[in-house]
């Protein structure tokens, strides 16, 4: 289910209303390691109150991506502005503006809760009392009273991920980054990470996180970005994307290894599953499709043990840009 | 600008974050002090009979003997203390660079150096705490100086001085360390120089080649520099020397370290 846009959300250009302003502006950004090519020449625009999705398989380049726009590394190339800042040239202004929450915990350990959203209002300079007060105000929010003095090391991953996002906002910052904020979190975790996210959104805040999971990126994102080796392949609202495809894909499960590869090879190398001996065969789920199908099957004599029919959605999307849904997971 | 007015605040802040660290973490202290507590024991009551003939003539093997060595290796076990603060220093550098918090810290518009200053000034208090305890024990165990409050004072602030440069030494060896265990390993050589210097026996006693090395390594001037203000007797050119060296390598420890801090990638 993709929730309506809060802005006219069609990326570059509108045609009439006041031009939209940009919180994070990326154009032609390069970046390698080594001989590895990372980032290939990538463009991002992220419109002011939104959540834009960076939405791709491990090693797509979301990572290093988020790193640049968050002033951790300079970019081979490409100009990169976040909140009106160039990340170049004013770094220290865009991490006034930001809060960055990385794939992987920045809390500290030997501190208890309490202590480390303290430290953040002390790097914040909020001074003694509204430092104070901020601290109490987020450790009520993310339900962090009770486990405020213990140590952090006690904390379970949900909190661990709340005290994180908690610390990241301690500043009122403008643009959060969130990398993969609901990997390794079981699905309770992840709806109250889902409903934060969303909050902070209500609150004109803008959000640009990666992950890799479609129904993330499908539930909170108002534009996706879908990054595969290191470039934007398709990028537009979770609709306009499940629009690109005329409909959704059919599932064809065979009874052994040769007649699943059999007719793997009649329709051109339809993606495989070898463990569940099943195709996935894109296509538009309707009557005539099907037909053709099982006709096509029947006259190269394959059987079919069971067949289901799926709505596209945006796995189907990304197996048509990228062409290799293998990588990709979808949280149970 | 904000670089400059923050430097103070945040290297505040960072230094109450690290001496929280070591407060929760107080094994590491402990290991850190104990070690050249058992040196000081071990030498004294088990070679300094011997090895202190020499520095009490007349007096043979023992007792006074063991105390003239006493009061000799005092201060070469105080910069071995140091030495061991600055080993420890290392590792939570390390330790701290495969955190996620550090590469929060690089995403806020903090003084950038805030965190390696914590790191130093947490291990100078460390290395001073530890300095205390071992002279409370040398006290114990007969240590008599002889250096008046203003030596004291004097013999004190040349320690602190060493134990400021060995810190940043150590924050530079921590972040140029690909693991942990490489920045445990590689500052104990630190804990072996007052070994390979004046510290345990006079640079004079020591083959050519050796001697050399012991008289010109940074340790020596330090070590001569308060042995001569704790015993209330002449320092000469040694404290000049010795805090040369610690400035010197406090500067070009610095200037690696931030170097470091800035063009490291943040994770395991």
């Amino acid at each position: 289910m993709a929730q309506a846009p809060i802005s006219s959300g069609s990326g570059a250009a509108t045609l009439d209303g006041p031009p939209p302003t940009y919180a994070v502006e990326a154009r032609g950004v390069r970046m390698a390691f080594g001989d590895t090519v990372v980032l290939d020449d990538v463009d991002l625009l992220v419109e002011e109150g939104t959540v834009f999705a960076l939405l791709g398989p491990n090693g797509a380049g979301k990572t290093t991506m988020v790193d640049i726009l968050a002033t951790l590394l300079e970019p081979d190339a490409g100009a990169v502005r976040v909140a009106g800042h160039d990340v170049a040239s004013d770094a220290d202004g865009v991490r006034h503006a930001i809060g960055v929450t990385g794939q992987f915990s920045a809390v500290d350990d030997l501190l208890t809760g309490e202590e480390n959203l303290r430290l953040m209002a002390d790097l914040r300079h909020l001074g003694r009392i509204p430092g104070r007060e901020r601290v109490r105000d987020l450790l009520g929010r993310f339900g962090l009273e009770e486990a405020a003095q213990k140590p952090v090391a006690t904390y379970s991953g949900g909190m661990r991920r709340r005290l994180d996002l908690a610390m990241t906002l301690v500043g009122d910052p403008r643009v959060i980054f969130l990398d993969e904020p609901t990997t390794g979190l079981d699905p309770r975790s992840r709806r109250t990470m889902w409903d934060i996210i969303r909050e902070l959104v209500t609150d004109g805040v803008t959000v640009v996180l990666t992950t890799q999971y479609l129904d993330e990126a499908d539930e909170l994102a108002h534009r996706i970005g879908i990054l595969d080796g290191g470039r934007i392949v398709a990028e537009g609202s979770p609709n306009e994307l499940k629009r690109r495809l005329p409909g959704g894909h059919v599932e064809l499960r065979f009874s052994d290894h040769d007649a699943m590869d059999a007719a793997s090879v009649l329709l051109d190398g339809a993606p495989a599953d070898a463990e569940t001996l099943t195709l996935q065969v894109p296509g538009d789920a309707s009557v005539a499709f099907v037909r053709d199908l099982l006709n096509k099957l029947d006259g190269a004599g394959i059987g079919v043990e069971a067949l289901s029919i799926h709505e596209a959605d945006l796995d189907d999307v990304f197996f048509a840009l990228t062409g290799h849904p293998t990588h990709l997971e979808v949280q149970p | 600008m904000s670089q400059l007015s923050y430097a103070l605040p945040d290297s505040a802040t960072m230094l109450r974050r690290q001496i929280k660290h070591l407060l929760r973490y107080p094994a590491m202290t402990v290991l850190l002090v104990g070690m050249p507590i058992v040196f000081l024991l071990l030498f004294v009551y088990v070679f300094g009979g011997q090895l202190g003939t020499s520095l009490a003539p007349g007096h043979g093997v023992g007792g006074a003997s063991r105390t003239a060595y006493l009061n000799f290796i005092v201060p070469g076990i105080l910069l071995m203390t140091v030495a061991a603060a600055a080993n420890g220093t290392a590792i939570l550098m390390a330790m701290d660079m495969t955190k996620g918090i550090v590469a929060r810290f690089k995403t806020m518009a903090i003084a950038r150096a805030s965190v390696l200053t914590g790191h130093v000034l947490g291990s100078v208090i460390q290395a001073l705490v530890g300095v205390a305890v071992v002279i409370g024990v040398s006290l114990a165990v007969g240590f008599r100086p002889r250096g008046g409050p203003l030596a004291w004072l004097a013999a004190v602030g040349v320690v602190a001085a060493f134990a400021f440069a060995l810190a940043w030494l150590a924050v530079a060896l921590g972040l140029s360390a690909k693991s942990v265990e490489t920045a445990s390993n590689t500052p104990m050589v630190l804990t072996l120089l007052p070994f390979l210097g004046s510290g345990f026996v006079t640079t004079a006693s020591l083959p050519a080649g050796l001697r050399q090395f012991a008289q010109y390594q940074p340790f020596t001037p330090v070590t001569d520099t308060v042995r001569g203000l704790l015993r209330g007797g002449a320092v000469g050119s040694h404290a000049v020397v010795g805090l040369a060296w610690s400035a010197g390598i406090a500067l070009v420890s610095y200037l690696w370290a931030t170097r470091l801090y800035d063009h490291r990638r943040v994770g395991a």
